[in-house]
């Protein structure tokens, strides 16, 4: 199938005035139309701004410093402010984190969704408007949606407003979703509530999701397939159920472990001792060489290549180097 | 809302009172008559005036007929000015405090407000730095500086307008300016802040995300949240001003209340210092009331006489 996304060697950084940050570093992934992809990894790995790079809404002072973006045959990285407006909201659109700041409080919802229809299709009615929004904030699952558009976003629960952010985004008929940490500001029944929605409607449309998170918990029953991020890099790479049972890289093992489990007591859970490296300081190694309980000696010296270890899974670890024998 | 106005015209009536009492009562416990002169007055002559200004009667019955003149809005006779009420003076006075104040303020929101806007659109570039420094310096200076400047510079040296008085829309304009100067800088540096805040939030983030034209952010988006803190500071601001224009009123020779509420404190004119400290805080009154309306109406988040919800 041809690829609705294909990523190629994106490094974004951030130039502050102790130096360059590599928030994103030399990553590639690709994505086929209506895929789920999942980014997984701790905060601070670099997932907002590898999704914040898609859309070429990088805050200040960081830069798309090397890559493409390929989307639809064109790269993002290198499209006009005016041609990347154009696909901002209508090709690709974003759900983010908290759906309790992400609206703007003093506009009605009506008024914040007919803005994207207004924005990108130019030539529709203000009924054929009305219209459409009903029809999506009933796919979302909102009661009294001509009431809904006449309310305030203080006027919604978290989840209502996380619905009315995935029908907006949603509205103009959008061939990409990025969903940065969408449920994490929620409670936990209604996580699972938008991630089903989500999973529901990506499917019904032929959407394709970028599903960002830190909790490897929420992904298996979305996601086609899940990226590892680590320190701005993808550590590791494979088909979902893969991941699951055959995880390769050792940060991933943690991030496994870090998961509660329905026959676990609360303490004992288990975080992945130490803490990311400062992105700062240039790294020789393997960034998790400090954290790592398998750690070599080569890991410390040399940044280790990716590998593919079965068809379609990939890891970046020195472990599956070809003449690595796990000395057991 | 309405119900809410009601409510608080009602407790803004106990406060007048509160104050109305307070007024009357610390008059007549300053040492020192009202006729009190540097060369004394004939005693009978202070008898007779005591009589006239009913000051012979007992403290209470005087606090009581001065109460119920107040409830009409009839503040008496002035004690200096022989043929003249304190109505009298406010009636000719205030229209031309009230008219520069306005000025004031409009210059300041219309300038400030924009200009606030460029200042955080452009964070330290050249409109940016240009901003900061005339609002540093308009704000350090007082204003009768500013208005001596631009007396002597625009008045004097280029002849463009005219020095003092009051009458035409000429005239209007130094003390205008003079008095917008504070105001003005005040907002730009609050307008500033808070787009800079509001530019970094969350909900604009989205309508970037959702293909916004960068007019459409600022203008639509930004703007009206950006505005809510300077709206609260509008009234009391405005107050400020009609309060504070003396000094200006006093230099370019303008015939304006706050020139006559110093006037009537060396005077000892206790029915016009009553009278203007009354009249001052049934404006500051009205002026923080019309804000917290306009504030409801701008901001769907707040329901006046509802606690919020959030
Ligand atoms: N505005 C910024 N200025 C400087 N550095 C930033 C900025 N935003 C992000 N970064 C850097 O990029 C790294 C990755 O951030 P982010 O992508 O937001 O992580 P997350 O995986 O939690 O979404 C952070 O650790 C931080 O060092
Ligand atoms: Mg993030």
């Amino acid at each position: 199938m041809s690829k609705l996304l294909e990523v190629n060697n994106l490094s974004t950084s951030f130039f502050t005035k102790f130096g360059e940050v590599k928030a994103v570093n030399n990553i590639s992934f690709d994505l086929e139309p209506g895929q789920v992809l999942a980014i997984v990894g701790e905060s601070g790995s670099g997932k907002s701004v590898t999704s914040m790079s898609v859309m070429r809404l990088v805050a200040k002072g960081g830069k798309i410093v090397n890559g493409s973006i390929m989307f639809d045959g064109k790269d993002l990285a290198k499209l006009s402010e005016k041609e990347m407006s154009k696909i901002r909201g209508k090709e690709i659109s974003m759900i983010f984190q908290d759906p309790m700041t992400c609206l703007n409080p003093v506009f009605t919802i009506g008024n914040q969704m007919e803005e994207s229809l207004k924005l990108h299709f130019k030539g529709m009615t203000a009924s054929e408007r009305h219209t459409k929004m009903l029809d999506m904030m009933e796919k979302v699952g909102l009661s009294n949606p001509e009431e809904r558009l006449k309310q305030y976003p203080h006027e919604l629960s978290g989840g209502m407003r996380q619905r009315i952010m995935i029908a907006m985004s949603l509205l103009c008929g959008p061939k990409l979703l990025i969903a940065d940490e969408p449920t994490t500001a929620l409670d936990v029944t209604i996580q699972a509530q938008i991630m089903d929605l989500m999973r529901d409607l990506s499917e019904e449309l032929n959407t394709a999701i970028i599903l960002i998170t830190h909790d490897l918990g929420v992904v298996a029953s979305i996601a086609d397939r899940v990226n590892v991020m680590y320190c701005g890099e993808i550590v590791e790479s494979a088909p979902v159920k893969d991941l699951y049972y055959k995880p390769l890289h050792p940060y991933t093992w943690g991030l496994l472990k870090a998961l509660p489990r329905l026959d676990m007591k609360e303490n004992e859970l288990q975080p992945i001792p130490g803490s990311t490296p400062d992105l700062l300081l240039e790294q020789k190694g393997c960034p998790f060489f400090d954290r790592c309980d398998h750690a070599m000696e080569c890991c410390r010296d040399g940044k280790p290549p990716i590998y593919e270890v079965e068809k379609g899974h990939f890891a970046k670890c020195w472990r599956y180097h070809p003449e690595f024998k796990e000395e057991q | 809302m309405f119900k809410y106005i009601l409510k608080r015209l009602a407790m803004g009536v106990v406060v007048v009172f509160v104050i109305a009492t307070i007024t009357f009562w610390l008059s007549r416990a300053l040492p020192g008559g009202p006729f009190d002169r540097d060369k004394p007055l004939n005693p009978i002559i202070i008898e007779n005036l005591n009589k006239k200004y009913n000051l012979d009667r007992p403290v209470a019955e005087q606090y009581i007929d001065y109460m119920v003149d107040v409830a009409q809005f009839d503040f008496g006779p002035s004690y200096f000015y022989e043929n003249e009420t304190v109505n009298d003076y406010i009636d000719r006075c205030f229209p031309v405090s009230l008219v520069l104040g306005i000025g004031a303020m409009i210059v300041a929101i219309l300038l400030g407000i924009p200009a606030g806007v460029i200042s955080a659109l452009k964070q330290n570039g050249w409109q940016d730095n240009i901003i900061k420094i005339l609002t540093t310096v308009l704000v350090s200076l007082p204003n009768f500086v500013i208005a001596s400047a631009l007396m002597y510079f625009i008045g004097y040296k280029l002849r463009l307008l005219p020095v003092a008085l009051w009458g035409t829309p000429q005239q209007a304009i130094m003390p205008t300016l003079a008095l917008a100067a504070y105001p003005l800088s005040y907002i730009t540096k609050m307008m500033k802040s808070s787009m800079l805040e509001v530019m970094n939030s969350d909900y604009i983030r989205t309508a970037k995300a959702k293909g916004a034209s960068n007019f459409l952010i600022v203008y639509k988006h930004a703007l009206k949240n950006a505005v809510l803190p300077v709206i609260t500071v509008v009234g009391p601001m405005f107050a400020g001003i009609i309060t504070g224009s003396l000094v200006v009123e006093k230099l370019f020779a303008i015939p304006g209340l706050g020139e006559q509420f110093t006037k009537s404190i060396f005077n000892r004119d206790y029915p016009m210092i009553m009278g203007l400290t009354i009249f001052y805080s049934i404006l500051l009154i009205a002026a923080t009331l019309i804000v917290d309306v306009v504030y409801a109406l701008v901001d769907p988040r707040i329901k006046l006489g509802k606690e919020s919800k959030e």
